[in-house]
């Protein structure tokens, strides 16, 4: 199951990996991304950077369209 | 509205021991913590020292403790292991933690103490007179509400908000991150009385680590810089890989997974303002070599529970009262982290050869005592060019 990342059209969650740890929040350079608990936010800071898609451990953070 | 001397965002060890000291010398403190349950989910390797736990105030309790082990095993990238005895290591191995009764031990201290505490609350705004903090907005089952603090202390882990909230630059470079994964695999064959650290390209600028926590059970994790990170997901990767070729770890099953990141950065510039202060992972106080946060978090936030109890019985939180505590961390812990920031930043460039001949150089000198000197000295003896590289840390 795959996550529109909020305000975003290009990032995607993938919910059923994502572990809610906040690695991708703590290592981005722009705030952009916001963990409430388990529910992963994105706000429209982001760079499109890619370095939470980099970070995340288990590759939960994909561009839109791959997979 | 509510009101506190101060409101430590983040129940974790570093917000915990900074309300149980604060509140000890006479604060009024409320910590407030976003999960359900303080100490979970796990986020830890859970081995510690045990050195540090006394001057800080901490005792443990039968729970925390899943295993007191004898030493280390440093594995080099062929396989050689380098045992450290605790002796060597001067208490700095010793005790494998349950983060899940350590960390709700320390909260019921700071409860002792006096400190308030409520879960399943969460900062999600400051609030400002300019650009002093006044205090944080918090929600928690659907209701929102500000409560008034002389000071609010960040003590959100490595995911921080509030210093960002607050203009404090917090901010790190792709190479001072280490993401990290981890199993706790049982049915497994590890040695049960040693914290095992596996060194080189199998961990690419980080360590894969065996912790145990009972016979046939331990925590398997490893670290990897962010720079050396090619793939989506290579960290979890990575460390399956290297469980599939680990004839002792193969059969191994996961109770547990464990993932996240650490800082593995120099002391960054300020963790003060104006009604606001920084402590544990969220003022980058980890030990840039090993990834440990724990002792760091506790010895800061001691320092910042006293320096909040004065700044209240003065009725002054500006930046200027707050650099006792500025002052205070940084004597403490703030060498050790540069140098091993600079460390690190050697470490991380060495290759499976250089790692084999400086464990081959450990066993064959031995060290009496461990420490980054010690081993330098040791290798020196034997391969005088490889501490070149290292001069000046001496």
């Amino acid at each position: 199951m795959v996550l529109m990342a909020k305000d975003l059209d290009d990032l995607e969650v993938d919910i059923a990996r994502c572990m809610h740890c906040g690695a991708c929040v703590g290592s981005c350079p722009v705030n952009a991304i916001y963990l409430n608990e388990v529910v992963l936010e994105f706000n429209d800071d982001c760079t499109m950077c890619r370095r939470c898609i980099k970070v995340c451990p288990v590759g939960a953070i994909h561009l839109a369209g791959e997979k | 509205m509510q009101e506190y001397d101060a409101v430590i965002v983040g129940a974790g060890p570093a917000g915990s021991m900074t309300a149980k000291w604060a509140a000890k010398n006479g604060a009024r403190v409320l910590m407030i913590e976003k999960r359900q349950e303080i100490g979970s989910p796990v986020r830890c390797g859970e081995g510690i020292s045990r050195g540090w736990l006394e001057g800080v105030g901490v005792k443990l309790d039968q729970k925390s403790i899943a295993r007191e082990v004898k030493g280390a095993r440093i594995v080099a990238p062929n396989g050689k292991p380098f045992y450290l005895s605790e002796k060597m290591a001067g208490n700095e191995v010793g005790i494998v933690i349950d983060r899940i009764f350590f960390d709700k031990l320390l909260a019921r201290d700071a409860v002792e103490a006096g400190a308030d505490l409520q879960l399943k609350t969460s900062a999600i705004k400051l609030l400002k007179n300019g650009d002093k903090v006044t205090g944080v907005k918090v929600k928690s089952f659907g209701k929102t509400w500000d409560i008034k603090a002389g000071c609010v202390v960040g003590a959100d882990g490595f995911e921080s908000q509030v210093g960002r909230w607050a203009g404090i630059n917090t901010s790190l470079a792709p190479r001072d991150i280490t993401s990290c994964f981890q199993y706790r695999l049982t049915n497994i064959k590890h040695e049960p009385d040693y914290c095992e650290f596996v060194l080189g390209s199998k961990a690419p600028g980080g360590y894969i680590w065996i912790f145990p926590k009972d016979e046939k059970t331990a925590n398997v994790g490893i670290g990897m810089q962010l720079t050396k990170l090619k793939d989506r997901g290579d960290v979890k990767k990575y460390l399956d890989k290297f469980i599939e070729n680990d004839p002792r770890l193969k059969k191994g099953k996961a109770l547990e997974m464990v993932s996240g990141a650490v800082s593995i950065c120099a002391p960054i510039d300020k963790t003060i303002g104006d009604g606001i202060l920084l402590v544990g992972d969220a003022a980058r106080q980890i030990d840039p070599i090993t990834g440990g946060g724990i002792s760091n978090s506790c010895k800061a936030g001691k320092v910042a529970g006293e320096v909040i109890a004065k700044a209240a019985k003065e009725r002054n939180f500006s930046e200027r009262s707050l650099e006792r505590y500025e002052k205070g961390w940084r004597d403490l812990i703030e060498n050790h982290l540069y140098r091993n920031w600079m460390a690190k930043e050697k470490l991380v460039t060495l290759s499976d050869d250089t790692f084999n001949k400086i464990i081959a150089a450990l066993n064959e000198v031995g060290v009496e005592k461990m420490s980054t000197l010690a081993i330098l000295r040791a290798i020196e003896t034997k391969y005088p060019d490889l501490v070149k590289e290292f001069q000046n840390l001496l």
